[in-house]
């Protein structure tokens, strides 16, 4: 099974990732920037797929992180996604996109049974879920995703860019403080998910808050 | 690629409707749109990202739908156009991402459009109005002048080539006629959106009733022809909404009624009657014989009705588009599209950025 996966809820990332492909990594791309996403995103799965000789009769299935995320950027990703899987015919599913940043942990040296992870909301806010690990399973998220300011998390190590910027109010792990959720480890927890038979979110955003629209109160006075 | 009768699919979010529109050359195929009008209601005016959340959800059905009502599908498809600009941010994101996906999937050229020039383009589709046949394709007059109203613009162009020299000659310098309409609207309690609003109740008002202030209509603004003021040609509408707001409030104090026909017409004239002249004015010192009427406000009958009069005195022909033609759409978009490349313009790629101040001396984005 190959599957492309795109996540822009914080930086742009995009990666093609395949159950025969070693570590099951084909290809990945991700920029730094979190703010230039609709000028690189394009042109970064393009060079991408044409890098990986693979072409959209190839996949499989597309999934895209759903956010939470700024909204201007995470909807680049999705109508991205959205729009590939509409002209090549392939089914798209949705995944939380601090799952990505989940599974790395899950992966790593600092992985611990129970655990945040953290992205920047702005307006000093957090966007961040809780999740429990068990030896050789994925990640299973237990609460959230949700937006809050930092002070009002669990007491938990916390894992993610989120956390690195706040923290003096939570117990950031420092070879995380800036990472991002990426792509590639959307793509394998996907990949590992629809192999085992479990299904997945459809590509509908998470937003978490309200646009800020207010309905006009009483006319003010000019006079 | 089909130079000669390019199949063109045009794609447009830079405010509240989400277009997709197909043309083959001049001919138009499918002007399909979604609208998040109905969402923005309760705020009284355009809400951006309402607007971006709806884009989001109404693109891929809406070019599903155009497809089918245009009878093609995305193989026969030579080019692919989007509003790059100007326009609210957010809305052009998704517009933009979406459009740069397509091109990916397809491997088709993606030309990054003006926004402001495509309302012009869409008169050179058969029909429309601005054509000029001479037994071949439809060719836009010579000194061609576009005046553009809407929610959210007003502007004067001249175009000397709509494909590569478009020269803006004012816009205004605030709100656009279109937000003032709801503005008003709102002021005087005639909901939303508050063009149709305020046209219909301006009927049965006296547009002589009130005097309300044309606003950059003195000398120090207008200067004369050989030595123009900073502002000749350009319009301003906030004094005029505060004027109104204030207007209502003396009656308020007086304990008297409102008279709210006689405002919306007062309101109504003040904007058409500073908007005819200036473009009509505009027009004279550029020699510009032939105008096109674009933007949603184009629907508004005193705009037709004076720009028309003002116009005819002048010796200038007024060409106005179908009304769905005039509001945002995507025909427009793939009717400049077809445009460019009919001109042999190369196309954008998909490395650019959606500008939502792009000047219409960019008609389209260079590679
Ligand atoms: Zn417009």
């Amino acid at each position: 099974m190959l599957i492309l996966a795109i996540d822009t809820s914080a930086v742009a990332s995009a990666a093609l990732v395949s159950s025969e492909a070693p570590g099951s990594v084909v290809a990945s791309f991700s920029t730094e920037d979190t703010r230039s996403h609709a000028e690189v995103l394009a042109p970064g799965i393009e060079e991408m797929l044409a890098g990986a000789g693979v072409t959209g009769k190839d996949i499989d299935a597309l999934v895209v992180g759903v956010g939470p995320g700024p909204f201007t950027g995470l909807r680049s990703g999705i109508a991205t996604a959205r729009t590939l899987a509409f002209v090549w015919g392939k089914p798209l599913h949705g995944l939380v996109s601090l799952d990505a940043m989940a599974l790395e942990v899950a992966e790593s040296a600092a992985a611990v049974p129970e655990f945040l992870v953290a992205t920047d909301a702005r307006r000093k806010e957090v966007y961040w879920a809780r999740y429990s690990l068990a030896d050789g399973r994925l990640p299973v998220l237990e609460d959230g995703p949700h937006v809050s300011f930092a002070a009002d998390l669990p007491d938990l190590p916390a894992f993610g860019a989120g956390a690195g910027l706040y923290a003096d109010a939570l117990k950031a792990h420092p070879d995380f403080a800036q990472e991002q959720p990426d792509a590639l480890y959307l793509g394998k927890f996907a990949l590992a998910r629809l192999e085992a038979g479990n299904g997945l979110l459809d590509s509908t955003p998470l937003y978490l808050r309200e646009s800020d629209a207010q309905v006009p109160g009483p006319r003010k006075r000019a006079l | 690629m089909n130079r000669t009768q390019p199949l063109v699919l045009g794609i447009e979010s830079s405010c509240d409707e989400t277009g997709v529109g197909i043309v083959r050359g001049t001919t138009l195929l499918t002007n399909t749109v979604s609208s998040s009008m109905d969402e923005h209601v309760r705020f009284g005016g355009v809400i951006p990202e309402i607007a971006s959340r709806a884009h989001l959800d109404a693109f891929v059905p809406t070019l599903e739908q155009a497809l089918s009502d245009a009878g093609v599908v995305l193989d026969d498809v030579d080019a692919i156009a989007v509003t790059s600009g100007p326009g609210l941010a957010g809305a052009l994101m998704v517009g933009v991402c979406a459009a740069k996906a397509l091109a990916v999937a397809t491997g088709k050229p993606l030309y990054a459009i003006n926004h402001l020039v495509a309302h012009v383009g869409v008169g050179l589709l058969d029909g429309a109005g601005g054509g000029q046949h001479n037994g071949t394709a439809p060719q836009l007059p010579e000194n061609l002048g576009a005046l553009l109203v809407s929610g959210g613009h007003t502007e004067i162009l001249r175009i000397n080539s709509i494909t590569d020299d478009v020269q803006l000659l004012g816009s205004t310098i605030d709100d656009a006629a279109g937000e003032a309409y709801d503005k008003v609207a709102r002021i005087l309690g005639l909901g939303y959106p508050g063009g149709p609003a305020i046209d219909m109740v301006a009927r049965t008002g006296n547009p002589k009733s009130i005097r309300f202030p044309r606003g950059l209509s003195q000398p120090k603004y207008m200067g004369t022809a050989e030595e123009p003021g900073r502002h000749r040609y350009d319009w301003s509408f906030s004094g005029l909404k505060t004027a109104v707001a204030r207007c209502v409030e003396q009656f308020e104090a007086r304990g008297e009624e409102i008279p709210v026909a006689d405002i919306a017409a007062a309101f109504q004239e003040a904007v058409v009657d500073i908007i005819s002249s200036k473009a009509v004015l505009a027009c004279r010192e550029h020699g510009i014989k032939d105008v096109l009427l674009g933007g949603g406000v184009a629907a508004n009958s005193r705009l037709r009705e004076l720009t028309g009069q003002r116009c005819a005195s002048a010796g200038i022909r007024l060409h106005v588009p179908p009304l769905d033609l005039c509001t945002d759409n995507g025909a427009m978009v793939a009717a400049l599209g077809a445009q460019l490349v009919m001109a042999g313009v190369e196309p954008s790629g998909i490395r650019f950025a959606p500008d939502s101040s792009m000047p219409v001396t960019s008609v389209s984005l260079p590679a």
